[in-house]
């Protein structure tokens, strides 16, 4: 059961998604979705699927990964839908009793699902080829300037950092304290909700413990090693942006020029 | 003679009448765990510290990186007093530590990156850090593995990739406080003749806190610390060979070691200390090929 959890969920491949450097992704993917909000019609938002389906079959995933991520969320976009269908009011397309649903509505509700879709594949596939360290690391590089106004860049990182070691060493204790409170006659199967929260207390508390003194062993070998915060320190590995990068940000460049000319002149039906 | 060879090596580290406790709080005064204690380490040192727990020899141990600062008395590395913060970080690149527990010295989650960790604290230019972590993977015969997760890893593979962060600083001394404690029989062999190859390849000074008495046994020079003080200080040889004495003390011996022991009580024909398997072997072979009975 715990093993199911992978966390980050990066898929390794070494095609020319996975190489991009972080940073571009980072900002990229934020440059993408205020795409998907600036196109106002069906069709500028069809571009922006385009977009999306062009750089997923480059990234050499499985197609069936865009299914896997859009699974958790379906009840937020069939939530949305139903909401906009029926509440946008407008010229009615479709009356009944006390429903009447709206030319508008139907609109909105196709519009939105579309975005939310995009926007949720659109970052999984940032998760889905980029390591979480490579990720943590393109953030505090980006985050930088942020500490002039005295935001700990640096120690948000090393925390995510160290978080990201810890999780399967700690998913791995887990499992040894619940074999060992079931040796010991723990029961977490049967019983309402309550007691099952409540058998959780027999894991976690030797859990906790464990990990504070994981943590004090870790700061002692951490200070052997020099640590001394973000001060002074250099990295082994420096971010360089390659041609690659650039005609990344040339094609995101292309298609939101695309868009903003197809919201301006592009044909009138389907918008809002 | 024996003397002024000694005085031809240079004194790396040492301790002089070192007295620690933990401060006092709530007006409990808490015991002292290192009382008036006094040792010197020269350089390429293959040095053993034993005693049973709570004796010491941790507390001790963390002196020698100014980890502790000692309550009375004075600790020196390389002529540096530790006392002195604004060469702390300099004591502790010349002295590095390795813990009992591999999981919890690794930070980073790429391998290569973790070997790095102390470099990049030390502002080393990234150039530099690539070629020595290279150098520190491969000396612990760990290069292949650079990309790995740790989590990937064997205990005493992990354990070697906490060695490689240590070597890669270029330090002068490793303390290891009971760096095989939690390894299988597979993973303390690889860690040993690593800690034994920096030491005889690298010139590095090697500080091994153990409960393992084979593997003091390889060592050119057994402390004996206990209740915080240091009670035995010479060769394994004569160390050992105070079967009675340390047995005293609630410590043991090589199992070969009290092997022949007991069997020259028994009034067979053996050397006086024997310290390791081949050794006994040899002795042991001696013996029976003579095949004469002193019992």
């Amino acid at each position: 059961m715990l093993k199911d959890i992978t966390f980050g969920q990066y898929f390794p491949g070494d095609s020319v998604i996975h190489k991009l450097d972080p940073r571009m992704k980072l900002i990229l993917i934020v440059a993408y979705i205020v795409l998907l909000f600036v196109a106002d019609g069906l069709f500028s938002l069809l571009i922006g699927t385009l977009m999306l389906g062009v750089i997923y079959s480059m990234s050499k995933l499985p197609w069936k990964l865009v299914i896997k991520c859009i699974k958790p969320i379906m009840p937020i976009i069939i939530f949305t839908a139903v909401l906009n269908i029926f509440f946008v009011e407008g010229e009615p397309l479709f009356e009944w009793w006390i429903i009447s649903v709206s030319k508008k509505g139907v609109l909105t509700a196709v519009l939105m699902c579309i975005r939310i879709i995009c926007l949720i594949a659109g970052s999984s596939l940032l998760t889905y080829t980029t390591t979480p360290i490579a990720l943590t690391d393109g953030l505090e590089r980006l985050m930088k300037p942020l500490q002039k106004i005295k935001v700990p860049v640096h120690e948000l990182s090393m925390m995510m950092t160290i978080a990201l070691r810890f999780i399967p060493t700690l998913i791995d204790e887990t499992q040894k304290i619940m074999a060992a409170q079931k040796a010991r006659g723990a029961d977490m199967e049967s019983g309402n909700v309550i007691q099952k929260a409540k058998a959780l207390i027999p894991i976690l508390i030797p859990l906790f413990v464990s990990a504070f003194r994981r943590a004090d062993e870790l700061a002692l070998a951490m200070e052997c090693r020099c640590y001394h915060g973000g001060e002074g320190r250099t990295r082994m590995k420096q971010l360089k942006l390659t041609s690659l990068d650039w005609v990344a940000a040339a094609f995101i460049t292309v298609g939101f020029a695309a868009v903003i000319l197809m919201n301006k002149f592009g044909p009138e039906v389907f918008r809002l | 003679m024996i003397k002024g060879f000694k005085m031809a090596k240079k004194k790396f580290i040492e301790a002089n009448s070192i007295s620690f406790s933990y401060p006092s709080y709530d007006g409990i005064i808490p015991p002292l765990i290192l009382d008036g204690t006094s040792i010197s380490i020269e350089e390429g040192e293959f040095m053993a510290v034993l005693g049973h727990n709570g004796s010491g020899k941790s507390t001790l141990a963390k002196h020698f990186n100014a980890i502790l600062i000692p309550t009375e008395g004075k600790v020196s590395v390389n002529g540096t007093e530790t006392s002195n913060e604004a060469k702390l970080f300099e004591i502790r690149q010349e002295v590095g530590m390795v813990f009992q527990n591999p999981d919890n010295q690794i930070v980073a989650t790429i391998i290569e990156e973790d070997v790095a960790f102390a470099l990049e604290n030390l502002g080393v230019p990234p150039e530099e850090i690539r070629k020595r972590v290279d150098d520190a993977l491969k000396k612990v015969d760990m290069y292949d593995y650079r990309l790995h997760a740790p989590n990937q890893l064997s205990g005493g593979q992990k354990q070697r990739i906490a060695i490689a962060g240590i070597i890669a600083m270029r330090p002068k001394c490793i303390v290891l406080d009971e760096p095989t404690a939690m390894l299988d029989p597979k993973g303390r062999r690889e860690v040993m003749s690593t800690i034994k190859q920096l030491n005889e390849e690298m010139g590095i000074t090697v500080v091994l806190i153990t409960h393992y008495m084979d593997e003091a046994a390889m060592c050119n020079r057994v402390v004996i610390v206990d209740e915080g003080k240091v009670i035995m200080d010479s060769t394994p040889r004569e160390v050992f060979g105070n079967v009675e004495e340390i047995k005293k003390r609630m410590l043991d011996v090589p199992q070969v070691t009290e092997l022949c022991h007991e069997l020259k009580k028994e009034g067979f024909d053996l050397p006086d200390c024997v310290l390791n398997e081949e050794e006994c072997v040899e002795a042991l072979e001696k013996l029976l090929k003579g095949g004469v009975w002193n019992g």
